[in-house]
């Protein structure tokens, strides 16, 4: 049996006596690739440093970490400096801050060859071209002349792989490679990767967050939990391998479609709550003549969308779709050009002073960042009971306190969590503090703003359960804008499709998954990874 | 290692301000003697057991002259920086909450005064309303005024991106509403060591006015103007103009420690 390219057995890693990685013990084959997923903070990136023996200063390791059977254990700094990208590549997570942006993109993949001095400058150049050849980036003019700004993040990505690839490593690590892209660039990039492992014989190691990536693209897959590898098997599109309970509860998790009775919307079209109609959003564009009128922007053209009674409708698109732009102007933050918001049949947008607080009390929202939803200085129940601003007359003392317990109590939290701060908790529980704010006018819209994207996957998955149980009882509609289309498989009815501020389709969410007609939305699904179980989910059937 | 150095910094920068503060509120109900109090007799004494500072030109205790100039200094400085804040925060939070032509009003006027020197506004005021440490106080805090509004609307346009501004605004509330209540809290810290800063550039600034004899008037006594009286005998009492100048540069050091130490602090 001949050596494998990469054999880890048993490594650890202490950080000040705090053991973070245990343990750890796997193989990469030349030509294979290997998915390495885990909630945040398990130990993935850990790894890939521990592999690159890149660990901070206080770290120290034990184990041993073997590369085509030579230890990289103990040896030396310029031993290493030859070894990190001349047999091991790497690729980060973030694409623009991993390259230099005064540097021709050129020159920056020529430069990690003359760094290890393994070329002339004449050759280093071709070596470049070849390497971004062969990550699809030439073949226009003076593309090797291109600057980082220039460029896609796809692009800049494909450009950081080419740098890790150019002096043909026998070993890829790829950190979250895709996780700062859009879903179409996501799949572009992995396939890219994917495919150079297979063709040039090297191992990928594939680190990832993101289950349905990992079964997607990887030929093995382990599984971390807390600095220890708990399980790996053999990729499958199933992954019906994983046996260990952790791995089967992420595995849960990723394919989760909450059950709830077949919801009233979808039996029979009730009373719309919120309707769109020809919106229209222009974004001024900075003055390019003191003489001539400024520009504008149509982030929103003529968007039209409906939300019926307790239905819960996605909108999905990229960054840069417009679908921002339009929540805001539901949400009457931000000025029309075009059209009308209507909320339980009155208009919204023309609303003025106390007809406009009455109607916002049943239009709330959750944000993105479960970190940047609340004023640091602010305790929990001063946060909840914001909206209450919106009472024509305020709630005594008492009273606030009491819907505040209330409002907790619905999200899961304790009444008593209401005297801390919200730096406190965690950011599944923040998310939670989010909803209960949503919920203290009793809304009948809530519109959610990527409020699950920045979340675990587990933690989403309860998040989400404690979504549609909340649907349920309070007869409330969600609107779920969303880049990520597994969120809108797990939870919406109906979905609306946006690409460059239209909305390009609709339909229920079953048929648009499986059935879609318009280009986009073929592209973003077939773009989309997912895990095989999803489609044959039992969930699915009573919706 | 470096973050103690830091606390260090932030301790002795701390301690010398307060010590400062407290001579100078001290000065209002007791000094050695008589600052005002001349005794030609005694004139010009180095620093003796009786007069710990020695004495002037005209016999008047230094240290009791020190110590009342501290609370001129302090006054300025303190009331410029009043000033600044009341005006220019305000300005600051409107410019960022309302955008468009308030902003560019504001801000452009800011830089009309930026590019105004310091000193050739206190000529001008001193000549339409005569010297004295009033129109000091006016004519420094005129010029601390931008600089809170830039620093306020700097930090209050990053804030306006945050998501608990948006949540706000959906509970309904008004642009003067979330700058009271999201913005204005969340600036303090920042706030607080632009005034120290501006603190420290007051008191200098104070001290240069009343050298060239644009501040406190005779006989309140001011440590520019010890510094100016001092010049003249610098051959005949070098300690003259020591402790003054000494003065100066420990307040001014001490204020500008304090002020990177609580900028440092509130990077964390």
């Amino acid at each position: 049996m001949s050596t494998p390219l990469l054999s880890v057995q048993s490594l650890g890693v202490e950080i000040d006596a705090v053991a973070v990685l245990k343990r750890l013990s796997f193989v990469v084959e030349r030509g294979e690739v290997l998915g390495l997923v885990g909630a945040s903070g398990s130990g993935k990136s850990m790894t890939a440093l521990a592999l690159m023996q890149l660990l901070p200063p206080r770290a120290r390791q034990s184990g041993a970490v073997q590369l085509n059977g030579v230890e990289l254990g103990g040896m030396r700094a310029a031993q290493l400096q030859q070894l990190r990208g001349r047999q091991i590549g790497m690729v980060f997570q973030e694409p623009m801050s991993a390259l230099n942006p005064s540097m021709r993109i050129g020159d920056q993949v020529a430069e990690t060859v003359l760094l290890h001095g393994a070329a002339s400058a004449a050759r280093a150049r071709v070596m470049a071209r070849e390497s971004l050849d062969a990550v699809g980036l030439t073949g226009t003019e003076g593309a090797l002349d291109r600057y980082p700004h220039q460029l896609s993040g796809g692009q800049r990505q494909r450009v950081a792989i080419a740098i890790a690839i150019v002096l043909g490593p026998a070993l890829l690590i790829a950190d979250e490679p895709t996780t700062a892209l859009d879903v179409c660039t996501q799949a572009q990039v992995l396939t890219l990767l994917c495919d150079l492992a297979r063709s040039r014989h090297m191992g990928l190691l594939l680190v990832s967050h993101d289950l349905a990536v990992i079964a997607e693209y990887s030929d093995r897959v382990a599984v971390m939990q807390a600095g220890e590898i708990v399980d790996e098997c053999v990729t499958t599109p199933t992954l019906h391998h994983l046996t260990h309970p952790y791995a089967k509860a992420l595995l849960a998790a990723a394919v989760l479609a909450p059950k709830r009775a077949a919801s009233a919307a979808a039996a029979a079209p009730s009373a719309a709550v919120l309707e769109v109609r020809g919106i229209v959003r222009d974004h001024a564009l900075p003055r390019r003549s003191l003489w001539r009128a400024a520009g504008a922007f149509r982030a929103v053209d003529h968007a039209t969308l409906v939300i019926h009674r307790g239905e819960t409708v996605g909108l999905v698109g990229e960054s840069g779709s417009g679908k921002s732009s339009l929540l805001r102007a539901i949400l009457g933050l931000e000025p029309l050009q075009a059209g009308e918001v209507q909320l339980l049949g009155e208009s919204l947008s023309r609303a003025t002073g106390r007809t406009q607080r009455r109607l916002r009390r049943s239009l709330q929202a959750v944000f993105q960042d479960p970190y940047g939803s609340f004023d640091p200085r602010w305790s929990v129940e001063q946060l909840v009971s914001e909206p209450f601003h919106l009472l024509d007359v305020p709630p005594s003392a008492a009273e606030r306190r009491r819907r505040v317990a209330t409002a907790l109590e619905q999200v899961g939290l304790s009444p008593r969590d209401a005297s801390r701060r919200a730096h406190e908790f965690s950011g599944g529980q923040r998310q939670r503090i989010a909803i209960a704010r949503a919920l203290i006018t009793e809304p009948k819209v809530v519109v959610f703003d990527e409020a699950v994207s920045a979340l675990d996957v587990l933690v989403r998955a309860q998040i989400l359960e404690l979504l549609a149980g909340l649907a349920e009882r309070l007869q409330l509609a969600y609107l779920f804008v969303t880049h990520d289309l597994a969120v809108l498989r797990a939870i919406a009815d109906r979905m609306y499709v946006m690409q460059r501020g239209r909305i390009v389709e609709e339909g229920p969410t079953l048929r648009l998954l499986t059935a879609p007609e318009h280009a986009y939305t073929k592209m973003l699904v077939a773009a989309t990874p997912r895990l095989a179980v999803e489609l044959t989910a039992s969930a699915r059937g009573n919706r | 290692m470096i973050r103690h150095s830091r606390e260090w910094g932030l301790g002795l920068g701390g301690s010398i301000t307060v010590a400062f503060v407290a001579m100078a509120v001290l000065a209002q109900f007791w000094t050695p003697y008589d600052p005002a109090l001349l005794a030609i007799g005694d004139k010009l004494q180095p620093p003796t057991w009786q007069h710990w500072c020695g004495t002037d030109q005209l016999g008047r205790d230094v240290l009791s002259m020190i110590m009342a100039g501290a609370r001129n200094s302090v006054g300025v400085a303190l009331l410029s920086v009043v000033i600044g804040v009341g005006i220019g925060v305000p300005a600051g939070l409107i410019a960022a909450a309302r955008r468009g032509m308030s902003d560019e009003v504001i801000m452009r006027g800011n830089d009309l005064i930026f590019a105004f020197p310091a000193l050739l506004l206190a000529i001008l005021i001193t000549a339409v309303a005569g010297p004295g440490a009033v129109n000091a106080i006016i004519a420094i805090g005129i010029f601390n005024v931008p600089v809170f509004a830039r620093v306020t609307r700097g930090g209050a346009l990053d804030l306006w991106s945050r998501d608990y501004v948006l949540a706000a605004r959906v509970a309904g509330k008004g642009r003067l509403a979330i700058s009271f209540e999201h913005l204005l809290p969340n600036l303090a810290g920042l706030l607080l060591v632009q005034g120290t800063i501006q603190f420290s550039l007051g008191v200098i600034a104070e001290a240069g006015l009343s050298y060239v004899g644009l501040g406190a008037q005779p006989p309140s006594p001011s440590w520019g103007r010890m510094l100016n009286e001092a010049q003249t005998l610098t051959a005949l009492a070098p300690t003259l103009a020591l402790f003054p100048g000494l003065a100066v540069v420990l307040f001014v050091l001490g204020l500008n420690l304090l002020g990177d130490g609580l900028r440092q602090r509130w990077a964390q």
